[in-house]
């Protein structure tokens, strides 16, 4: 097991790590065809270092907060490592928000410095909202053209002190990141993790998954997520492995990657995943009536040899024709951010491609509960990781409660909201708002959510409050969004919508107009954070003494209603 | 030199033939995740191909943010 004991902070054993295995490669960036980039852990220093010195150079200071907006790409990397020397605190921000989304994150963090693409900066620069964020006086602008105008940026490349930087050193319980869980409405979710949640959640994880030099670890989960900074940066380096980075993450590019590269571990979504296993399906299905028996005939028998346990060479000989294409060396698939259904796992599992699913929270520090694969189960979430209790609060007589996590991982709470952590944080105990219960084999199953928020496929977190600006000056007397499994729970993690409750005026009637006006706003959301469906409701919302709807009295109501007829489909 | 309507005509055709919904059925302002059901996947599945089509490079982030057929056209005009 790795012993992380004696750091105290990210910055210091990282910077451990890159003198010790200096001339091994921890980078490979890949544009399309073309290598860009192939970086040892000596380049990287090199690389780095001369930021830290140019942030120092500008006033950068220890606890000052940095947020980097970028696709993964080794400058992301490089840039969050001169930050933690620096002693700073980073802010990974999701490249997908839109900037007025991003603005108002990076003034909530009270951000100092940002680090962005120049396309991302185009937009970001050409928003309102930066007005409103003054704060972020020095910015950073990667990959930017000769002639480009980078309205008050500084180019990346170009931002470079001499000399070596000081090394700052933090403590444990000092804050490292601040990753926003969700919430670009009004009230943003800044997870303050601490040095110490990850230097023990990568104890943990690689307990389990371990890496090493000549592992090699495709990153395509965007890096700000808490998934891919532990698997994608912090433990493949802390361990001396290499992370690869596709800048473009077309299908045909990705499929190209694991065999060019022979990748070990890859993180994926679960509707990447899915569809993996569609294209995996459809290939099986055209295959000629013969082989595809035979082929049948040997996933029957690789399923029977693996029954207790993976046993990935004997599975890479079965059935070649599977594991070639993905380069011969892939150990396991992480599969993170959302829930995956059995039969997907099982799907994989079934080619001797083990998929580790597990159970995590951004709050807990990635993840909770995983996949030991001994033996593989598709129908759990897994055993809790080692330094991580898990109990089940208030239990049905059925054994299902609300999950509840304590341990070293936890963060310290949300930045500027002590009510809120306080809400979320009970005596030690993490509330996940998840509803779980364990089996006998000490295995933790999921069934749904007790909180008003879904979790799509992309593995994105959304809050019904954050969308609701898009719905204001409706026609109508007054509405409010939930997750549809709130209302009329379904005991399911998958397939969570979103809906839209609708009080209107007297006399007033659900119209094609009204029906319209609802869709076009809705198309003004990102893809992934639309309404499915209106309900009606003929009553006045229940609200407190400050006019604010209270959204679970109303919840409670909406309950009443029959969801198949009382549902409408947008 | 394409103009940008013949462009945005050649995204509509390409769209409806490979997701297989009837020519003449999207439109320039249509959202294109709601109109064909697609995923982000598949929408860079889509670019891909508009790359083939039309013999340029388009970098994933040129679509982020695109939901519709007619700036999505506007994005691969300006590459033109």
């Amino acid at each position: 097991m790795l012993d992380l004991s004696k750091y105290q902070s990210i910055g210091a054993s990282l910077k451990d790590a890159l003198g010790k295995f200096s001339g091994e490669v921890c980078l490979i960036e890949s544009d399309r065809e073309r290598e860009k980039e192939r970086l040892a852990y000596r380049d990287f220093k090199e690389r780095a270092h001369p930021l830290a010195k140019a942030l120092q150079d500008a006033g950068f200071v220890a606890g000052d907060r940095a947020s980097i907006i970028m696709t993964n790409q080794s400058k992301w990397l490089i840039s969050a490592y001169a930050v933690f020397y620096a002693g700073g605190v980073l802010v990974p921000l999701d490249y997908k928000l839109t900037p007025d989304e991003q603005w108002q994150l990076l003034k909530h963090s009270g951000t100092k410095v940002l680090i962005t693409e120049y396309p991302i900066w185009r937009q970001l620069s050409a928003a309102e909202g930066r007005s409103a964020a003054t704060n972020a006086r020095t910015v950073l602008v990667t990959e930017a053209p000769h002639s480009a105008d980078l309205g008050g940026a500084q180019r990346w490349e170009e931002f470079q002190g001499s000399g070596e930087p000081a090394f700052v050193p933090r403590i444990r319980k000092d804050v490292a990141c601040i990753v926003y869980s969700s919430g670009t409405g009004g009230r943003p979710k800044g997870c303050m993790m601490t040095h110490e949640n990850y230097l023990e959640q990568c104890v943990a994880l690689t307990s389990i998954y371990p890496f090493a030099p000549g592992v090699r670890y495709l990153s395509i989960l965007p890096t700000n997520h808490a998934i891919d900074f532990m698997v994608g940066f912090f433990g493949p380096f802390i361990c001396g492995a290499a992370v690869v980075h596709l800048r473009t993450l077309r299908p045909e590019y990705v499929r190209e990657a694991f065999s060019k590269y022979k990748i070990t571990y890859v993180s994926l979504v679960p509707l990447v995943l899915k569809n993996l296993q569609k294209g995996l399906q459809t290939r099986f299905d055209e295959l000629p009536s013969g082989k595809r028996k035979v082929f049948n005939a040997m996933v029957a028998v690789n399923k029977a040899l693996t029954k207790s346990r993976p046993r990935l060479g004997l599975s890479r000989r079965l059935l070649k024709q599977v594991h070639e294409p993905f380069g011969g060396e892939l150990r396991t698939i992480i599969v993170g951010g959302a829930f995956t259904e059995p039969q997907t796992l099982q799907f994989f599992y079934n080619l001797g491609i083990p998929v580790a699913n597990g159970y995590g929270l951004t709050e807990a520090g990635t993840a909770i509960t995983v996949n030991d694969l001994k033996p593989f189960r598709a129908d759990t979430v897994g055993k809790p990781l080692p330094g991580m209790e898990v109990r089940i609060v208030s239990p049905s007589a059925d054994g299902i409660g609300e999950v509840s996590v304590r341990s070293k991982t936890i963060m310290s709470g949300y930045l500027n909201e002590p009510e809120l952590t306080a809400e979320t944080i009970v005596d030690g105990w993490l509330m996940t708002g998840d509803l779980g219960r364990f089996d006998p084999e000490g295995h933790l199953q999921l069934f749904g959510r007790k909180k008003n928020m879904i979790v799509t496929e992309e593995g994105k977190n959304i809050y019904p409050e954050d969308i609701e600006a898009v719905f204001e000056s409706l026609p109508v007397k007054e509405f409010c969004i939930f997750a549809a499994n709130y209302i009329w729970p379904q005991r399911s993690m998958v397939g969570e919508q979103l809906l839209l409750a609708l009080h209107l005026e007297p006399g007033q009637t659900y119209t094609e107009e009204l029906r319209r006006d609802i869709s076009a706003r809705n198309s003004k959301l990102l893809n992934y954070k639309r309404i499915h469906g209106v309900v009606l409701f003929d009553e006045d919302f229940p609200r407190t003494a400050s006019l604010k709807i209270k959204r679970n009295a109303l919840a409670e109501q909406l309950a009443k209603l029959d969801r198949a007829t009382a549902f409408l489909p947008l | 030199m394409r103009t940008l309507e013949q462009t945005t005509q050649e995204v509509l055709d390409l769209a409806s033939k490979h997701f297989n919904v009837p020519a003449g059925s999207l439109a320039p302002e249509d959202d294109f995740f709601k109109k064909l059901g697609i995923d982000s996947l598949q929408t860079l599945e889509m670019l891909s191909r508009l790359e083939n089509h039309f013999g340029i490079e388009l970098p994933d982030y040129e679509v982020q943010g695109v939901s519709d057929f007619r700036t999505l056209a506007s994005r691969i005009q300006s590459r033109l």
